[in-house]
């Protein structure tokens, strides 16, 4: 029997293409205005939220999308303030909130939860509940770069000359760490909270390469996105090892032959 | 004007009148930036009064297309995966507003830009595979794109070999004679004088606000000792500047 006669791997395809895409496109924001540290800041964060969600009893994926939505506008407001360094911050936060959560869930008794699906991804756990989730939060996503296109590349670009054309360069920075926010807790179920920036990276470092217009890197890495989520959990399904850390393994030997076979040099 | 209690400008006292090209030059630290951004209306001085076009510059409003702002090189990452009229492009961006797309007529203002400093042939080029000159040229355009009124460089020729300042200054005067009130912030003391129609040397206090050739006509007779001008140092770059008789009653107008 084909991997697609078991309907666990259809949900995990169909919500795999929406990651992928998702995680292609706020990517490209993502490593153009160098926030990796901060995607895998709030990923971390992500699952601290999973775990108090856990405890109080509410829905893991809602806990973890309260939780990285604070977190999210807690960097964009403290990178305005600049009280402390922004690096600092999710520094702070990185570990603290990895810590909270494996913390708090070693209190939880009864059925055993599902730690390490929650860490590296579980080609299993999608869920059709999950899969409605993943299309509302992918929709958010697609919806608020398509109506923000030009403001996030600005801001992303040349922040202090967003500033000075009027836009309001705080709420924007804001809404794009939302978008990553959203983006992680999409990404939670397949990929896992450890490995979800690097999927973040990734795809969009692998465009980077390849093309040299900031609309066809949009494109290309959307695309790369979905064709390395969906090969990884194909991979995944037939060699029985965690979906994360096959994509994230297929992705980054996707970009090591680019970085290999490319002409000239950056 | 201060920030955290050290004042970054004092005692200004400033103006360009409309189709001025105007020099603003001082040492690193000086508050040349800060002066520029009083100017856009991104910072409210404590006390004083600053207009442009008549009105605080934090009360511009839809007004602020009127300005063209050419910021500092450094701040932009030119490896950038961006053409050059997508950056011209952004000139545009304010004047749209939230959630509007550029359409043809931004294309035809961007490319009618690029037509006025001269690389309209460069319009589909990546920013990386341009020269430091080439790159300064779109950042103009991208302030030219509005069609302002009035446009402030900030250290325009900063990383560009001699002879393309020399063309960008050029460039400015051309800009100039089309009716644009040209206010350029720079470190470039010598090449400057020659292009523009006053000089303001700015160290935290504004030294000397006059012509430019009253200034190097001075300087010229002081190195003969044979002048009744005011020489002095400041800053932690000591340089000397001129003070002419003029700019005393000019200075206060």
């Amino acid at each position: 029997m084909s991997f697609l006669g078991y309907v666990f791997m259809q949900r995990a395809l169909i919500a795999g293409a929406l990651i992928g895409a998702g995680a292609g496109t706020v990517g490209v924001y993502v490593v153009l205005r160098g926030f990796s540290f901060i995607g895998a800041g709030i990923a971390h964060a992500a699952f601290g939220g999973v775990a108090i969600a856990f405890l109080v009893g509410m829905d893991p994926l809602l806990g973890a999308l309260v939780f990285s939505l604070l977190v999210a506008w807690g960097i964009a407001y403290t990178s305005r303030r600049a009280a402390i360094k922004e690096e600092v911050a999710v520094g702070v936060l990185f570990a603290t909130s990895m810590a909270l959560g494996i913390f708090l869930l070693s209190f939880i008794r009864g059925p055993r939860v599902d730690l390490l699906g929650y860490l590296f991804g579980n080609i299993l756990a999608v869920s059709s509940r999950d899969l409605v989730l993943s299309f509302v939060l992918a929709g958010v996503v697609f919806l608020a770069v398509l109506f923000l296109y030009k403001e996030f590349l600005f801001i992303v670009f040349d922040p202090g000359m967003a500033e000075v054309a009027g836009f309001p360069v705080g709420l924007l920075q804001g809404a794009l760490l939302s978008l990553v926010a959203l983006t992680v807790v999409l990404s939670l179920r397949v990929v896992g909270a450890v490995l979800v920036a690097a999927l973040l990276v990734i795809p969009a470092a692998t465009a980077y390469q390849l093309v040299r217009d900031f609309h066809k890197m949009v494109f290309l890495s959307a695309c790369i996105g979905v064709l390395e989520v969906i090969g990884g959990l194909i991979i995944s399904f037939y060699l029985d090892t965690p979906s994360g850390p096959t994509i994230v393994l297929l992705s980054a030997s996707l970009f090591g032959l680019v970085l290999l076979f490319r002409k000239g040099t950056r | 004007m201060d920030f955290g209690g050290h004042p970054v400008l004092e005692d200004i006292t400033f103006s360009a009148a409309a189709g001025e090209f105007v020099s603003v030059v001082g040492p690193n630290g000086a508050g040349k930036t800060t002066l520029l951004k009083v100017i856009l209306g991104l910072i409210r001085p404590r006390r004083g009064e600053v207009q442009v076009f008549g009105v605080p510059p934090w009360k511009l409003g839809k007004q602020r297309a009127r300005i063209g702002y050419v910021p500092q090189v450094e701040e932009v990452d030119p490896r950038f995966p961006l053409r050059v009229l997508d950056v011209v492009l952004m000139g545009r961006y304010g004047a749209l507003g939230l959630g509007r797309r550029p359409g043809a007529a931004d294309r035809h203002a961007a490319v009618e830009a690029l037509k006025l400093v001269g690389i309209a042939h460069l319009a589909g080029k990546p920013l990386g595979e341009l020269s430091g000159g080439q790159r300064q040229r779109v950042f103009v355009a991208r302030a030219l794109a509005v069609k302002p009124e009035l446009l402030l460089l900030d250290e325009p020729t900063t990383g560009i070999d001699p002879a393309a300042s020399e063309s960008f200054y050029e460039l400015l005067r051309r800009i100039q004679k089309t009716g644009v009130t040209v206010i350029m912030v720079t470190h470039d003391v010598g090449v400057i004088s020659r292009y523009v129609d006053k000089v303001a040397c700015l160290n935290r206090r504004l030294v000397v606000h006059g012509r430019p050739e009253e200034v190097m006509a001075d300087a010229a007779l002081a190195e003969m000792y044979g002048c009744a001008a005011l020489f002095f140092h400041h800053g932690r770059a000591p340089h000397m500047v001129v003070r002419p008789h003029s700019e005393l009653r000019e200075g206060r107008r």
